[in-house]
C-alpha cells in the first residue's frame, strides 16, 4: 500500500524488495543495527584493503583498535541507553579519570586492597549519576546542560582532591597479579576490558531486548507523559539509568588503570565524543525511542577502527577525523530512511 | 442510585497545582454497572479529575472511596493494581514500539524463571492483536508492526483495547471518539455499553451529546472546575444537556449567534479569536 521506495530514495529500492522476500532477513534488515552493521563492514573492508600491506589485520593490528573499542563500548552502550530513554549524559569524561584516579589513590597511595579501590570508584560513579538523574528529574533542565555542569564539577574535583590527597595530578599503580590478570591482563593481546566488554553487551543486549524492563527505557524516550499514565516509575528509571552510565564510565576507569598502571585526572574530552558518535553511528535515534545494543556495538567498532587502526593502513592518518565526520552524517542521515522503512513495513507487506 | 454500589466515590476533593485551584469540592460516585459522563467545556477540569482517579495525580484536599473505604492511589500503577484502567486523552502509545509492546507498557507478560524472565513477545503480540480486531480495526495482524506506522484512530482504538483489557473494576475513557471514524466510535460506545453489562464501573468523558446521550446512566458537568451539575438519565432533556455542555449558555443561542453573525457578514462563519 504504502510506497517505501518513495521514502528511502532511489538507491534503497531494491532493499524493500529482498525485504518483503525472506522474512527473518527483512527483520533484521529494518532494525536499526543494520546500518550500522553494513557502516563497519564497509569500514572494515576499506581498511583492510589498504591495511593489507601494513598488518592491519595482524594480531597487534586489531587488537589496537579492539582494546580501544572495549573501553568506549563499556561506557558508550549505557550512554545509548540514555539517549534512547531521551537523555544526554556527556559528564562520563570526567567519570572516567575520577573512577581511575579513586583507584590509583585507593589502593595505590593509601595501600588499601584493589577491591575496595574498585569498589570506591564504582561508589564514585553510582554518586555523580544520581546526582545527574536527581537533578535531570526533578527541574526541567535539559540533561544536556546538567551534565555539562557535572563534566566540569567533577573534573575540578577530581585535579583539586588529587593534588590534596597525593599532590599529584597522575598516579601510578600496579595492581597485584591476581587482579592484574583479571582486570588489565591480556590474552592474546586482548586486554581484560573486551571480555568486560563481552560480558556487559551480553548483560545490555538481556535487559533493553529481553527483560520485561527493557520497553520501559523506549517509553521514556517514546512518550514520557504516557510512560508515566501507564505506570512506568520514570524518575526512578531515569535515575537508575544515569547511574548505571557513570558507574560503567567508571569501571572503564577501573580497568584503564589496572591495564596501564598510571592513571591521569586530566579530564577525557575525546571520551565524550567517541561515545555519542558511536550510540548515533550504532543507529540510536537522536531523539529518542530507538535504538539497538548490537547497533551501538557496532557503532564503537567502526569508530575505532577509523580512529585507531588507521596507523596499519596507507590511508592518511590526518583522513581520520574526516571520515569521522562523512560517517556521521551518513548514519544520521540513514537513521532516518531505516526508521521509516520499520514504521511502513507492514503495511507495503500486505499490498 | 441506591440499587448500585458505588466501586469509586469522590468526597470533596480538591486540586490545586501551586497557586493555580483547578477543583473545587469534588463529590461524585460512580457503581458497579453503570456509565457516568463527564462533561464540561474545554479547561473546565475533567482530564484533571480522572487523572486524579488513576493515581497521575493526588488531591490536594478530600477523600478517594474505593469499594467504601477512604484509599490513595499513590501512583498509576497502584490504580492500575486495583483494577482502574485509564485512556488519557493524548498520547497513551509509542510510535517506534510495536503493537505487542505498546499494548502490554508496564504490564508487560513474562515467561522464564527468576532473573532471567523475558518478555514473552508472542504471548503479548497474540493477545494485543486479538484485542484490537474485537475493536473493529481488523486490518492489524502483525503484533510485531511499529504503531507509527498506524493511522490516529487506530491507535486510539489500541489505546481504548488495551484499557478493556486491563479495566477489571472501572473503566475511565478521556474522549476516547475524538479522533474515531463513525464506525470505530459505534464500536467504542458499544463497548462501553459491554463493559457496563460486565459490571464494571464507567467513567466516559466527551463533548458529544450523542455519545454521552448513548451510553449515560448519570451525567455530571463541570464549570471552571466545579460539579454544576448532577443528574440521571432522564432527569433533563437532549436540548438541556447540550446547554450544559456548552457550559451553561443556551446552545439555541449560540447557534442564533453564529446564524446572525453569517447573515451580517456574508455568509462568513465568525473568526476565531487570535
Ligand atoms: N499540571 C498542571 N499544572 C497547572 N495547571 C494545570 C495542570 N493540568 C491542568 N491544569 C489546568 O487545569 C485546567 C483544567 O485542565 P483539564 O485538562 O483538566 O481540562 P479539560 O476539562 O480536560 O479540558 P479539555 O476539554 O480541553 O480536555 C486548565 O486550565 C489547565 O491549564
Ligand atoms: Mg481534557
Amino acid at each position: 500500500m504504502t510506497d517505501t521506495s518513495s521514502t528511502t530514495g532511489s538507491g534503497e529500492t531494491p532493499k524493500a524488495e529482498e525485504m518483503s522476500a525472506g522474512f527473518s532477513f527483512g527483520d533484521f534488515l529494518r532494525s536499526p543495527a543494520a546500518g550500522a552493521l553494513m557502516g563497519f563492514v564497509v569500514v572494515f573492508c576499506v581498511f583492510a584493503i589498504f591495511g593489507f600491506s601494513r598488518n592491519f589485520l595482524s594480531i597487534p593490528g586489531v587488537t589496537t583498535w579492539v582494546n580501544f573499542a572495549s573501553l568506549v563500548g563499556i561506557i558508550a552502550i549505557p550512554v545509548g541507553f540514555l539517549m534512547i530513554a531521551g537523555e544526554l549524559d556527556i559528564s562520563t569524561g570526567a567519570v572516567l579519570p575520577a573512577g581511575a584516579m579513586t583507584v590509583a589513590i585507593v589502593s595505590g597511595h593509601y595501600d588499601l586492597p584493589v577491591l575496595v579501590g574498585i569498589l570506591a570508584a564504582l561508589s564514585v560513579g553510582a554518586l555523580v549519576g544520581f546526582i545527574n538523574g536527581f537533578i535531570v528529574t526533578r527541574t526541567e533542565v535539559p540533561s544536556f546542560i546538567v551534565t555539562l555542569a557535572t563534566l566540569f564539577a567533577v573534573a575540578g574535583l577530581t585535579l583539586y582532591l588529587s593534588i590534596l590527597f597525593i599532590n599529584n595530578t597522575n598516579s601510578f599503580y600496579h595492581a597485584p597479579d591476581w587482579a592484574k590478570s583479571l582486570f588489565g591482563g591480556k590474552v592474546y593481546g586482548f586486554n581484560s576490558s573486551v571480555f568486560w566488554w563481552l560480558a556487559l553487551v551480553a548483560a545490555f543486549y538481556f535487559f533493553l531486548h529481553k527483560s520485561p524492563k527493557g520497553s520501559w527505557v523506549f517509553a521514556l524516550g517514546g512518550d514520557q507523559e504516557s510512560a508515566r499514565n501507564a505506570g512506568i516509575p520514570v524518575r526512578k528509571l531515569k535515575i537508575s539509568l544515569f547511574m548505571l552510565c557513570s558507574t560503567c564510565a567508571a569501571f572503564a576507569g577501573a580497568l584503564q588503570v589496572i591495564t596501564f598502571n598510571s592513571a591521569t585526572s586530566q579530564a577525557n574530552f575525546g571520551l565524550i565524543f567517541n561515545t555519542i558518535i558511536s550510540v548515533v553511528v550504532g543507529g540510536v535515534l537522536l531523539t529518542g525511542g530507538f535504538g539497538t545494543v548490537m547497533g551501538i556495538v557496532f557503532g564503537v567498532l567502526t569508530l575505532s577502527i577509523v580512529t585507531q587502526a588507521i596507523g596499519f593502513t596507507e590511508i592518511d592518518r590526518n583522513l581520520s577525523f574526516l571520515i569521522i565526520g562523512v560517517m556521521l552524517l551518513i548514519a544520521v542521515l540513514m537513521n532516518d530512511t531505516f526508521r521509516n522503512l520499520a514504521t511502513s513495513w507492514s503495511t507495503s507487506k500486505k499490498k | 442510585m441506591s440499587d448500585k454500589k458505588p466501586v469509586l466515590e469522590l468526597r470533596k476533593v480538591d486540586k490545586s497545582f501551586g497557586p493555580i485551584d483547578v477543583l473545587h469540592e469534588i463529590s461524585l460516585k460512580v457503581g458497579e454497572g453503570e456509565v457516568l459522563c463527564l462533561l464540561g467545556d474545554n479547561g473546565a477540569g475533567k482530564s484533571t479529575l480522572i487523572k486524579t482517579l488513576a493515581g497521575v495525580h493526588q488531591p490536594t484536599r478530600g477523600e478517594i472511596l474505593m469499594d467504601g473505604t477512604p484509599t490513595s492511589f499513590s501512583s498509576p500503577r497502584d490504580a492500575q493494581g486495583r483494577g482502574i484502567a485509564t485512556v488519557h486523552q493524548f498520547g497513551g502509545t509509542y510510535p517506534l514500539m510495536s503493537v505487542g509492546r505498546n499494548f502490554f507498557m508496564g504490564m508487560e507478560p513474562t515467561k522464564g524463571v527468576g532473573p532471567f524472565k523475558v518478555f514473552d513477545r508472542a504471548k503479548a503480540n497474540r493477545i494485543a492483536v486479538e484485542e484490537v480486531q474485537k475493536m473493529g480495526i481488523t486490518r492489524i495482524t502483525d503484533g510485531d508492526r511499529l504503531v507509527g506506522g498506524l493511522s490516529g484512530g487506530e491507535r486510539q482504538s489500541l489505546a481504548i483495547a488495551r484499557a478493556v483489557y486491563f479495566g477489571a473494576r472501572v473503566l475511565i475513557l478521556d474522549e476516547p471518539t475524538a479522533a474515531l471514524g463513525v464506525k470505530q466510535a459505534a464500536h467504542v460506545l458499544r463497548i462501553v455499553n459491554e463493559a457496563k453489562k460486565r459490571g464494571l464501573a464507567v467513567i466516559f468523558i466527551t463533548h458529544q451529546v450523542m455519545h454521552a446521550m448513548a451510553v449515560g446512566d448519570h451525567f455530571a458537568v463541570l464549570i471552571r472546575g466545579a460539579i454544576a451539575a448532577d443528574f440521571r438519565k432522564g432527569d433533563k432533556t437532549r436540548e438541556e444537556i447540550a446547554d450544559l455542555m456548552a457550559g451553561g449558555e443556551s446552545m439555541a443561542d449560540l447557534e442564533a449567534n453564529i446564524e446572525g453573525y453569517m447573515e451580517t457578514h456574508d455568509g462568513h462563519p465568525p473568526q476565531p479569536a487570535a
